[in-house]
């Protein structure tokens, strides 16, 4: 479309964010990094230890896109092209792994 | 200004000016999409040739039983490069020469996105192909048939070069290729003209997107399991090795997870030529232009979801192969409603019958044959009985020939006088479609009876008394016709380059931007950019283009003369480029030396470290990268 | 051509965006191709015998800070603060080198104890996935070096940062990808 014709530089228009944001984000990281190999090591949690890694690799997985990539401050568009591929290769691997008989 | 000031330009520019002026050199580092789409149709019609000669070859050796013309091995070897090159050289490259010259004059845009990476692209594709070739003199070529299934192409089944060379050139190939499908989805997101919406885009435009999605998510799945091959046989990796515990299965889930969705972006190109052409000859607006864009959409995203219809009689069990044969019905879908959409625009228009619309005809109907078969298999235990026959064969060739190839030919006769300035032969290119309507019916109809009566495929020959014989010299004799069908076509192509008659900017009415432009277009396309307010803007007298020529569009009328002979304002085009090439060159170095010489892949990555930097650092106002 | 742009993006980040797209598909299908096979060896050395998390972790935070500076010297020359993100491009790329060693050092012990590229199964899909990995990281290396040398010329300033935040992008996608394979490799054998 091009109603924002005079959008020329591209990236002008997320909100400034401060460097002790990104600390924080990374301190985030390294924390979650931690978590999961600490469940990774006590044996009582190892029934949810799936479910548990799981949820940190996403949470790890969507903050840098998020933040780090700015996804979250970026145009709607580029969300979409990123979401588009990465939904299409969990398709793949859910379907392949169906298929190889891998969920029972 | 005025506009009186400005002599407007009738689009009589010669063939020899302009767009084909220069020697060698400007073609070698030319950076314009046209350029780069004339390139690429010269190769791949070369391709196309080659091919087709190997396809005559195999219907020499099938002409009677018993046959001795052709020995096993070679069939094998023969059928691998004629598919092989048909689908990757001939079949897609065509494609993207057509994506190169019209779609960035169709969106208004003065080129793809970035021009150096569109050279690029081409490189690797002319390379990869003459790399593939090459196996040709070495007496090595791929004998693993085009989708070269484990374990039979593995070293221990498949020893000697042959599919590597298949393995490495289709890598490089695929570079290009992913390299091409973000040039044109960024080119077609973010060029388009002022006003340019996505409902507004040609049928054409709108195909070449989907296909760039398309070659974007299948293409890496593809480059994945040609490297695990590469890995199998160059390194002693596993992969596809039964007794390490792998399953040789999965090469044939990693090719189909691509190989279905690659038969849409061989087809959908061809119904975005067709649904520019029928609304152009039929003087009537595409019928349910949102429905036929919305179709295509589906079908893309179906595509993904139907790759195991390719591998029913593998035994992966009831629930998978239903699953995957009712994805595969629900394709039929927004398919039909393309073709009905396409006989509904045609339902009361003012018929032209011209060679662009005879081939688009043609497709609708050869197309609605093969996609009838196509649904018959589409049920595994229909599929069970068909699959690896000739009647698998007819079907693909109905859709490959019937849908891809009518479709291009019909872009070819419609592009043509926009790509020279001249008009080709009506007589001449009624002969063409005649013979070759006719030639591709004679060869490919019988085979869905040697097919149902069990004849199976890339099988050398076959034993006497079967029923098989009458209906494989019909095939035969029909492959001959089609051969001597292209003779009018060359003729005419010849005979309008030399002598043909000046096309004009619009010669067809046609209603597209591309016709705005002189033919052949200006190196930079647009004088000015147009702004579109509407569908269809050539039909409608509202095309405003700036600086007052809106006011020499007569009411109502249909009229070229919209872009002024000379841009009123410097038009900056980028400079070409030699560092395309270079890094082209430094990746066939890379994957000739992967055949077997470390020294020679190193000496190769430095030829392209150099090609990237040079490519990056070089002055120019074009965007790196 | 950097035209005016129909979305508002520019060309070249779109093409990024456009790129990590179909990389997912890449690294997807590497994924599933090492999750299917996972447990289906039949000869030793099995994951559980080899993987060093403890070593691992510790590389793995080294790319997880890379992401932290390479984010740090985008705010830098947006701010067109020349010196800082000097520094921080090196740090990135000092970091990412760190990560390759590690991995080289990994690649290494796993040949010393009996698992070279042809070994089994594991050792087929561990070494291609984590090796397509580690191309990713070598090539961001090579991208992040030459900005650098850039920077250190004086040739990079605040009209190219998008530049570096398109060069940026590509680094967190490998970071992120990373992340998915430590869970999926190292964590859950």
């Amino acid at each position: 479309m091009s109603g924002k014709s005079g959008a020329t530089a591209g990236h002008s228009t997320e909100p400034h964010v401060s460097n002790r944001f990104y600390v924080a984000i990374a301190v985030i990281l390294a924390v979650f990094t931690a978590l999961e190999v600490m469940v990774f090591y006590v044996e009582a949690l190892a029934p949810f230890l799936f479910a548990i890694l799981m949820v940190l690799m996403v949470v790890k997985f969507a903050l840098v896109v998020m933040f780090f990539m700015h996804l979250k401050f970026d145009r709607p568009l580029l969300t979409g092209v990123f979401a588009g591929g990465l939904f299409m290769a969990i398709f793949v691997i859910v379907a392949l792994m169906a298929v190889f008989g891998k969920f029972g | 200004m005025t506009a009186s000031e400005h002599a407007l330009d009738n689009g009589d520019a010669g063939v020899h000016e302009g767009l084909y002026a220069g020697g060698i050199w400007s073609w070698v580092t030319t950076v314009d999409h046209k350029r780069i789409g004339i390139l690429y149709f010269l190769t791949s019609l070369v391709f196309l040739l080659v091919a087709g000669v190997e396809g005559q070859l195999l219907r020499l050796q099938l002409a009677r039983p018993e046959n001795r013309f052709l020995d096993p091995d070679l069939y094998n070897q023969l059928f691998t490069m004629h598919g092989t090159t048909m689908v990757f050289f001939a079949g897609m490259p065509l494609i993207v020469a057509f994506f190169n010259f019209v779609v960035p004059l169709q969106i208004g845009a003065r080129d793809v996105a970035f021009p150096r990476l569109n050279a690029l692209s081409y490189w690797l594709f002319l390379f990869a192909g003459l790399f593939l070739y090459s196996s040709v003199p070495l007496r090595a070529m791929p004998d693993g048939g085009w989708f070269a299934y484990m374990p039979l192409t593995s070293s221990e089944y498949s020893p000697g070069l042959g599919m590597d060379f298949y393995v490495l050139s289709l890598l490089l190939a695929g570079i290009g290729t992913i390299a091409g499908g973000v040039n044109f989805f960024v080119t077609i997101l973010n060029m388009r003209a002022p006003g340019m919406r996505f409902m507004r885009l040609p049928l054409f435009t709108w195909m070449a997107l989907i296909v760039s999605v398309l070659i974007l998510l299948a293409f890496p799945p593809f480059t994945v399991g040609l490297v695990f091959m590469m890995f199998d046989r160059s390194f002693g990796t596993h992969f596809f090795d039964a007794a390490a515990g792998a399953d040789p299965v999965l090469w044939q889930h990693l090719f189909w997870v691509f190989g279905h969705p690659e038969v849409y972006i061989l087809i959908l190109p061809a119904f975005g030529v067709v649904s520019d052409v029928i609304p152009a000859f039929s003087r009537k607006s595409l019928f349910g232009y949102p429905v036929v864009v919305f179709s295509g959409i589906l079908i893309a995203f179906l595509g993904f979801g139907v790759w195991v219809h390719h591998m029913f009689s593998v035994g992966l069990g009831p629930v998978v192969n239903a699953v995957f044969g009712g994805a595969t019905m629900l394709i039929a879908i927004p398919t039909g409603i393309k073709i009905f959409n396409w006989i509904a625009t045609m339902w009361g228009g003012q018929i032209r019958f011209n060679t662009p619309m005879l081939f688009a005809i043609g497709l609708v109907g050869s197309f609605t044959i093969g996609g009838l078969s196509g649904v018959m298999h589409a049920s595994p235990p229909a599929d069970l009985q068909q699959t690896d026959t000739y009647f698998v064969v007819a079907h693909f060739h109905y859709v490959l020939i019937g849908g891809t190839v009518f479709g291009l030919f019909s872009g070819l006769y419609y592009w043509f006088p926009k790509a020279t300035g001249r008009m080709l032969s009506e007589a001449l290119g009624k002969a063409h479609f005649w013979l070759t309507f006719i030639a591709f019916n004679v060869t490919f109809f019988p085979m869905h009876f040697s097919g149902l009566l069990g004849m199976p495929r890339r099988t050398f020959t076959y034993a006497e008394g079967l029923g098989l014989d009458v209906f494989n010299l019909i095939s035969t004799i029909g492959a001959f016709m089609f051969t001597f069908a292209f003779i009018p076509l060359f003729l005419n192509l010849w005979r309008a380059w030399r002598k043909g008659e000046p096309a004009g900017a619009n010669p067809w009415d046609a209603p597209t931007l591309e016709w705005t432009v002189s033919s052949p277009p200006p190196h930079y396309n647009f004088a000015v950019i147009p702004t579109v307010d509407r569908r269809d803007p050539l039909w409608h007298p509202h095309i405003e283009v700036g600086l007052g020529w809106a006011g020499e569009v007569e009411p109502g009328g249909v009229s070229p003369r919209v872009q002024p002979k000379e841009p009123p304002e410097p038009v900056h085009m980028p400079d070409p480029s030699y560092w395309p090439l270079v890094m082209g060159i430094g990746m066939l170095v890379m994957t000739a030396g992967a055949l077997g010489s470390l020294g020679v892949v190193l000496l190769g990555l430095a030829v392209t470290m150099l090609g990237l930097f040079g490519w990056a650092f070089e002055p120019s106002e074009s965007g790196a990268h | 051509m950097e035209g005016p742009s129909s979305t508002g993006v520019s060309n070249r980040k779109l093409a990024m965006w456009t790129f990590i797209g179909s990389e997912c598909m890449l690294f997807g299908t590497l994924i599933a191709t090492y999750l299917i096979y996972r447990g289906r060896n039949v000869v030793g050395p099995y994951p559980d015998e080899l993987l060093n998390i403890p070593f691992i972790t510790v590389t793995t935070f080294v790319l997880l800070m890379s992401s932290l500076m390479m984010v740090l010297a985008l705010a830098a020359i947006e701010r067109n603060d020349l010196k800082k993100t000097k520094i921080w491009l090196f740090m990135t790329a000092l970091f990412g080198l760190i990560f390759l060693g590690g991995q080289y050092y990994e690649f290494n012990h796993f040949v010393h104890e009996g698992l070279p590229l042809s070994r089994n199964l594991f050792s087929s899909t561990f070494f291609v996935l984590t090796g397509t990995h580690g191309g990713h990281v070598a090539g961001g290396v090579i991208w992040l070096g030459t900005l650098f040398v850039r920077a250190t010329q004086g040739k990079l300033d605040a009209t190219h940062a998008e530049t570096v935040e398109i060069a940026g992008l590509y680094w967190h996608f490998v970071d992120v990808i990373w992340i998915v394979l430590f869970t999926l490799i190292y964590l859950l054998v």
